[in-house]
């Protein structure tokens, strides 16, 4: 996995509420497209209008282009567990989603694919997406845990839990992590078979 | 003795296997389902990893999300959902994991099949990647959806890295309405919360009228947790469930069901035991509802109106209200009964089961669909469809002029090429209405069976009580 131990450039604001994962990609795009190609697909219902005609949304505007942040609203990535939806905006070059809240399964995700998800107050980040808009460029360090705009010295610091923060930077392997303790789950699998049997009597 | 639990936390806690800190905990995973579309990217992603299935005893597969549901398909039938589905089933045979397939008893939408089979017990761990997996808390399991890479990590170790979720507990009290059903209180429920108030939460679902419930709409009413933004919602295994998984193919049988049920009882949170937030719901104020926008929190009583704006005092609700109507071509204040529609849909892991097909088809028996209506009906399962045509419902529903189908999860998630034309207003069972959800620029109703039923014999939104 790619580590994440800061990122700077222009934050695209999308500050709407409840953006599900169906409106990040849409489910057949999942099945025909290639993960690394999935950007151009991301939130078609919003860069596109029903007519097929540009809308005027952030997102299709030139200097957001390949921008490797994103400014949401509440509830962001909520619906479907798709991990396309990580994918697409990976795809687009975000590296960093800062939002009021997330979609739980959505905010796991992330981190399966070195992308940060960060939590701020609503206030927060309508002041960023003001300033963004304005053209200034943001930074999210991770290692200090502070976003800071260009023009500001003063950093917004945020949280992030600490063992999900240590293996962003570290860039680690989750499934190599947890087989490094292999005999733990036997162990439990064992005692399992003793406590409760019925769960293993699978036929 | 020990401090009064939750029963969401009594599972946690006897499934730890490590202790991560910070919240987190290395969780072992009793149960793990596959499906076409999540399943097939995990299985591919252990194959370039090199990696072996730990625990394929434990893990089973079945194809719903983009298989065709046409009278007479097979796996094939759907060309953009082949590759899924040769792909799943080689992988799953070849690494030793039991597969349902298509036609064969057991098939079915997964979070269907799982509860029907007796697959998904009690006090176990259960996992899916599909977001919808919450269905099965219904049983007392703890069930939650979760992205491919962790799929990837519970084929590869049969554990999953989870971070503790805090504790809901929303009690259900009162007496049901008439003509009110499960996915009515779901939504009322999701209304009154709001689709983000269950995100970060496990929910329990308690109170008389949950008691009173039958399995199948415990179901729904699980499954709808995820449109309240809570990956897990569950309800503690009382004699219903019992009663209903005892003679159930994959649980067990004689007396090692009964040390099970030894151990079942114990599920339920201890008295006095503390939840970071706590919701009631008067049920008696529920009614027959449908939403109007593109939330499930976005819905309204049938015999109502689509809001007015000064109804919003929240700015970023009231933009997606605006937003909402705009795409649903809906004006503030407008009636929601009598708004003509073009297509019905009664299906998904919602309320496909047999309780739901038999509501709907009470509805329609001895009526027909409105000519201008294009009507499906698609059985959750292998099962519930030999059970709806053996009971005489697929004929109350063929005769009426629906479509009697496959099962799948077809409409709901129109990731197997069948979707509405833009612009079709569709009266849909399943449990999403977000924007292009069953097609670009198609507007989802999303309602009960007994309305999705009324609606299509009128040919416009109908509860089953007006019709």
């Amino acid at each position: 996995m790619t580590p994440f131990i800061s990122v700077t450039g222009p934050a695209v604001p999308v500050l709407l509420d409840n953006v599900d994962t169906d409106t990040i990609i849409r489910i057949e795009r999942l099945s025909t497209i290639a993960r690394k190609d999935l950007g151009e697909y991301a939130f078609e219902s919003l860069r596109v209008s029903r007519a097929g005609t540009t809308t005027n949304s952030p997102l299709n505007l030139d200097n957001f282009d390949r921008a490797p942040i994103l400014l949401a609203g509440a509830n962001f990535g909520c619906g479907s567990s798709r991990e396309g939806a990580v994918w697409a905006i990976q795809s687009l070059g975000i590296r960093c989603v800062i939002a009021s809240s997330f979609g739980d399964i959505f905010f796991n995700n992330c981190f399966k694919n070195g992308i940060l998800p960060v939590l701020l107050a609503r206030e927060r980040i309508d002041f960023l997406a003001k300033n963004t808009s304005a053209g200034q460029s943001l930074t999210v360090d991770l290692v200090n845990c502070t976003i800071s705009l260009a023009a500001d010295a003063s950093p917004i610091p945020f949280e992030v839990n600490p063992l999900q923060r240590d293996m962003l930077i570290a860039g680690l392997d989750e499934i190599e992590a947890t087989l490094s303790c292999d005999s733990l789950i036997s162990a439990w699998q064992q005692r399992d078979q003793v406590e409760r049997p019925w769960i293993w009597q699978t036929n | 003795m020990s401090a009064p639990t939750t029963l969401f936390d009594k599972i946690w806690n006897t499934h730890v296997v490590k202790d991560l800190g910070h919240g987190w905990a290395l969780l072992h995973v009793d149960r793990h389902l596959l499906h076409d579309l999540s399943g097939t990217t995990a299985l591919k992603a252990m194959e370039k990893q090199g990696r072996a299935v730990r625990t394929a005893q434990l893990t089973y597969a079945t194809f719903d999300h983009a298989v065709s549901t046409a009278p007479g398909r097979t796996g094939d039938t759907f060309e953009g959902g082949r590759h899924l589905y040769r792909g799943l089933k080689s992988r799953a045979v070849s690494s030793g994991i039991r597969i349902f397939d298509i036609g064969e008893p057991g098939h079915g939408i997964v979070h269907v099949i799982g509860p029907e089979l007796g697959l998904v017990l009690p006090g176990s761990i259960t996992v899916c990647g599909d977001s919808h997996t919450c269905t099965n808390g219904a049983l007392g399991s703890l069930a939650f959806g979760i992205g491919s890479s962790e799929s990837t990590h519970v084929l590869a170790t049969q554990t999953i890295r989870q971070k503790r979720p805090k504790n809901m507990r929303v009690k259900v009290e009162g007496r049901q309405p008439d003509h009110t059903t499960a996915k009515d209180i779901a939504l009322h429920i999701i209304r009154t919360l709001g689709a983000d108030a269950g995100t970060g939460f496990a929910i329990e679902y308690a109170g008389s009228s949950v008691v009173e419930m039958c399995i199948e709409q415990r179901l729904t009413l699980c499954n709808m947790s995820i449109e309240l933004g809570a990956k897990y919602g569950m309800i503690a295994p009382d004699d219903k469930v019992i009663e209903y998984l005892r003679d159930k193919p994959f649980a067990p049988k004689g007396e090692s069901f009964e040390s099970a049920v030894e151990n079942w009882r114990q599920l339920k949170t201890d008295v006095g035991a503390v939840f970071d937030h706590e919701a009631t719901i008067d049920v008696g104020q529920v009614r027959p509802s449908i939403t109007w926008g593109t939330s499930p929190e976005q819905n309204a009583a049938i015999d109502g109106q689509v809001p007015m704006p000064d109804d919003f005092v929240n700015d970023a609700r009231r933009a997606a209200y605006m937003k909402a109507l705009d795409y649903m071509g809906l004006t503030p204040g407008a009636d929601l009964s009598g708004l003509r529609i073009d297509r019905v849909f009664i299906g998904s892991c919602t309320n496909s089961r047999l309780s739901d097909l038999r509501i709907a088809a009470g509805v329609v028996r001895g009526r027909s669909v409105a000519p201008h209506v294009r009507a499906w009906v698609v059985p959750g399962s292998e099962a519930v469809k030999r059970a709806a045509e053996a009971d005489g419902l697929a004929e109350i529903f063929k005769d009426a002029g629906f479509e009697w189908r496959e099962p799948g999860c077809s409409m709901c998630v129109a990731a197997n090429g069948e979707t509405a034309e833009p612009g079709d207003r569709v009266v849909s069972t399943s449990n999403r209405n977000f924007v292009g959800r069953q097609g670009p620029g198609v507007r989802t109703h999303l309602a009960s069976p007994a309305t999705a039923a009324a609606s299509a014999i009128a040919g416009y939104i109908c509860s089953a009580g007006e019709l």
